[in-house]
């Protein structure tokens, strides 16, 4: 399979800080991989490297085969590369329907108008938010605008989508929800690199997991064999018995 | 596609009557008044671009329009051009500079932005005092003969009177235009949140340098016209900063953000500061009511009368825009 | 050259008094992230209330400072509930609009009280005389208040116990709160210092040159260009960047016409604006 994205070797300081350091790995078509790390680890610092918003200090970016270090965030969406945000930024008067119009318009596809409203619509049926196409931004629920984030990002069309904490702040049957979404949308055949907390989900959907540790990649490898790392369980799960747990497959999230 | 929006009627409607109503009695006076209300209008509506669209707050916003006053008068005056051409040639250069000026400015976010845009203004006040092409801090001024290609003065003043109509419909139509637009829903975006949009695939950078110059090309070629009509221009004149703050004023007070809060906005304010001027009582009193009407607005309806309208009547939003 | 070095003395001096003003601004806008529109009107209010002190009592103006800074501060408190209180923490625009109507309300409200004609504060201080050269007495005491006022800010700020709230507050609201500081009582109290601080900088301005209703304006405009140039957060930043710029125009005006002085000082506040995002000095707050 080929590899829709290759990072290789950065690093991103802060003045003294270091925020990311000589991290690489890379993520195939297809793939759901997990990113995993105690909380100041730099996995959202990695991500806003990835698309644009920091400039690595070292290192390389290719994205489907195009070196996309040094490209601005709205560059990297033409490409194909869409993101959600950690703290959600729903852009509050405009409507949920205009809001995912404008991922679509400026988007991969670079759509107009009238398409991208069509385009939108759909998504909207799709993460189930159909019913609130006229309603404002701001009224949302959090749940609500969560799944605003990701239809935006799926409104461009891409093919590799960065998921920040995308189930932070959700109830239990939200969690559920959003985690068939996610899987719905690998399904699609778009690729997925999710930053996650809640071990159950992401060791249930990730085909291969990255654990960042202050910077630095600690570990990489399926979700079974991470788990039982003995330095990851050491840096950030904590729970040698716990882990016998989550390396079983959970009954809630899978149908089949 | 905007044929089809019913308040692009209702500006071609407003722009008849306003050529109507006074060409009918040939009502000099009545045009007078008019074609203040028309110069606010075009004034604020462009500034809606920057400030109800993208959400960044032109102090300056007044520069455009006395440059344009400047180079439209200097080319009629100085070089003898015929006034469409010159007003037009006014408005591509003031453009081009606000362009140019914009990608590097527009790099400030909120106060920083708005603070530089008064630098701007101050700044191209003092160059222009300065500059002997254009008469220095005494000006230019218009001689009769200037009217003669379009047939002497009093035809002369119709002619740029329809002319200054027919730039606030343009001006007006141009917002509707925008905000029915693909390029709108980028510039709504930057507006709610500029990092967001950006995420989104907006060239916000390209886009505000683009919206900046946009909202100078019509006010330019307004001033061109009018300081034509009024025969004379000086730096004090032309880049009144009181002129840029009535603007926002204007804007606030009749709705940010919409096509007809602004057309609201600067008919109301203009009727009320002709009103004051002329008041024996109140002529003391117009910077104090203003302001107070203006901090009325910020502190109780900061959508202005069509924000309150549109909360009363949620469906008006689709046809008075 | 006698007459440069002179220019220079008197621009440091009165460099000051232009600190002085930006620390006012300065300061509001680092505790409330409020750009305060009002700082010109406060500042020509300062310049007739020491007119009015004088008029009334003929006592040394340098002592009726003390009132004027009073007077500044109440006037601050009333200024803070009618407008500022409530849009703090609202949108930039909301606060610039807020502020920018009372400052048409305090102009047009003054034009009618004093027109537009010239008002002087006629108390002279004798200068000193080495050799040459002669420094007026008003300018040297008018810079020696402002550093003086300077300093007693900076006690306040880092020595009392208001002081150290004002600074919580201004680092981060929600965490001071949590500690028990009333943000409000602090951002009442921010706001009014740095009204006085404006006031009395106008003050000082009465004793040197004729003004108007109109003349905070453009002290206004230097306030702002000091304090980008300083950035923000440091208050004594402002004062030492006043005093460059008065340095500056000391040294430009014995050479170029008056008339281009403003262009210089917009030209170099806009590009200090888009190229030193830093400011020359210190940090910015978020805008």
């Amino acid at each position: 399979m080929n590899a829709i994205l290759e990072v290789r070797g950065v690093s991103k300081r802060f003045g003294g800080l270091v925020a990311v350091s000589d991290v690489s790995f890379s993520i195939a078509e297809g793939e759901i991989v997990g990113l995993i790390g105690p909380n100041g680890a730099g996995k959202t610092t990695l991500f806003n490297v990835v698309n644009g918003v920091y400039k690595a200090n070292q290192g390389t970016i290719t994205f489907a085969g195009k070196d996309i270090t040094r490209c601005s965030p709205d560059k990297v969406v033409h490409f194909g590369l869409a993101r959600t945000h950690q703290v959600v930024k729903p852009l509050n008067d405009l409507t949920v329907l205009d809001n995912v119009t404008v991922g679509a318009c400026f988007g991969r596809e670079y759509l107009d108008l009238a398409a991208a409203r069509k385009v939108a619509s759909d998504v909207l049926q799709q993460v189930g938010l159909g019913d609130r196409a006229g309603v404002m931004a701001r009224s949302l629920t959090i749940a609500g605008k969560k799944r605003l984030e990701v239809a935006r990002a799926l409104a461009a069309k891409p093919k590799l989508l960065l998921l920040d904490e995308v189930l932070a702040g959700l109830n239990p049957t939200e969690v559920v929800k959003m985690i068939e979404l996610v899987r719905k949308i690998r399904d699609s055949g778009v690729s997925v690199l999710m930053i996650e907390h809640l071990m159950q989900a992401i060791m249930s959907l990730s085909d291969r997991i990255v654990v960042l540790n202050l910077g630095r990649k600690l570990a990489e490898g399926r979700p079974d064999e991470v788990v039982h790392n003995s330095e990851v369980v050491e840096a950030y799960l904590g729970f040698p018995d716990k882990v016998h747990e989550w390396s079983r497959v959970d009954k809630l999230t899978r149908r089949k | 596609m905007i044929l089809r929006r019913p308040f692009f009627w209702i500006i071609l409607l407003i722009a008849a009557g306003f050529i109507y109503l006074p060409l009918h009695g040939n009502n000099v006076s009545l045009r007078e008044d008019l074609i203040l209300i028309a110069i606010a209008i075009i004034l604020a509506s462009n500034l809606n671009l920057m400030i109800g669209y993208t959400g960044y707050v032109n102090f300056g916003h007044i520069v455009f329009y006395g440059l344009g006053g400047y180079v439209g008068l200097y080319l009629t005056t100085v070089r003898g051009w015929n006034l469409v051409l010159s007003a037009l040639v006014a408005g591509l250069v003031v453009s081009l500079c606000a362009f140019l000026f914009g990608l590097a400015v527009l790099r400030l976010r909120g106060a920083y932005f708005a603070l530089a845009t008064i630098g701007i203004l101050e700044a191209v006040q003092a160059f222009v005092s300065n500059f002997d092409p254009w008469g220095r801090s005494t000006g230019m001024y218009l001689s009769f003969e200037s009217y003669q290609p379009l047939g002497g003065a009093m035809r002369a003043l119709w002619i740029t009177y329809f002319l200054i109509i027919a730039v606030m419909a343009l001006s007006m139509i141009l917002s509707l235009a925008i905000k029915n637009s693909k390029f709108g829903l980028g510039l709504f975006a930057i507006r709610e949140d500029e990092d967001a949009a950006v995420v989104l695939g907006v060239n916000a950078t390209v886009y505000k340098a683009i919206v900046y110059s946009v909202s100078a090309f019509l006010p330019a070629i307004a001033g061109a016209l009018m300081f034509y009509k009024n025969g004379m221009i000086d730096p004090s004149i032309a880049f009144e900063y009181m002129l840029s703050l009535e603007g926002i004023v204007m804007l606030m007070l009749g709705g940010q953000g919409s096509v007809i809060g602004a057309a609201l906005g600067a008919t109301l304010y203009e009727k009320l500061r002709s009103y004051l001027l002329t008041s024996p009582a109140l002529s003391n009193f117009h910077l104090v009511i203003s302001g107070g009407l203006l901090l009325l607005v910020v502190l109780f309806a900061p959508g202005g009368l069509i924000g309150w309208l549109y909360r009363l009547m949620p469906r008006a939003r689709k046809v008075i825009e | 050259m006698s007459g440069v070095l002179a220019s220079m003395i008197d621009g440091l001096l009165v460099g000051a008094v232009y600190g002085l003003a930006a620390m006012g601004l300065s300061l509001i806008w680092g505790v409330m992230d409020v750009i305060n529109l009002t700082h010109g009107a406060m500042i020509a209010l300062g310049m007739f209330s020491m007119y009015l002190l004088f008029a009334a009592t003929h006592i040394n103006a340098y002592v009726l400072l003390l009132p004027t800074i009073g007077a500044g501060l109440v006037i601050g408190l009333v200024v803070y509930w009618m407008a500022v209180h409530w849009v703090v923490g609202r949108s930039m625009l909301m606060s610039l609009l807020s502020t920018f109507a009372v400052n048409m309300i305090v102009i047009g409200i003054g034009t009618a009280v004093w027109s537009t004609s010239p008002y002087n504060v006629n108390f002279v201080l004798p200068g000193i005389t080495i050799g040459a050269y002669t420094f007026t007495g008003n300018h040297m005491a008018a810079a020696i208040s402002a550093v003086v006022i300077a300093l007693a800010l900076q006690f306040f700020l880092y020595r009392t116990r208001t002081g150290k709230a004002i600074r919580a507050v201004a680092d981060n609201r929600e965490a001071a709160e949590l500690m028990g500081i009333s943000s409000t009582a602090v951002l009442s109290i921010a706001f009014a210092i740095g009204i006085a601080l404006a006031c009395t900088s106008g003050a000082l301005v009465s004793t040197l040159f004729p003004f108007t209703i109109l003349s905070g304006g453009v002290y206004q405009l230097k306030s702002f260009v000091v304090t980008i140039l300083a950035g923000l957060g440091k208050p004594f930043g402002a004062l030492v960047a006043g005093v460059l710029l008065g340095l500056l125009e000391g040294v430009v005006t014995p050479f170029i016409a008056v008339s281009w002085i403003p262009l210089i000082e917009f030209g170099l506040f806009v590009v200090v604006l888009v190229a030193f995002p830093q400011g020359i000095f210190g940090k910015r707050a978020s805008a």
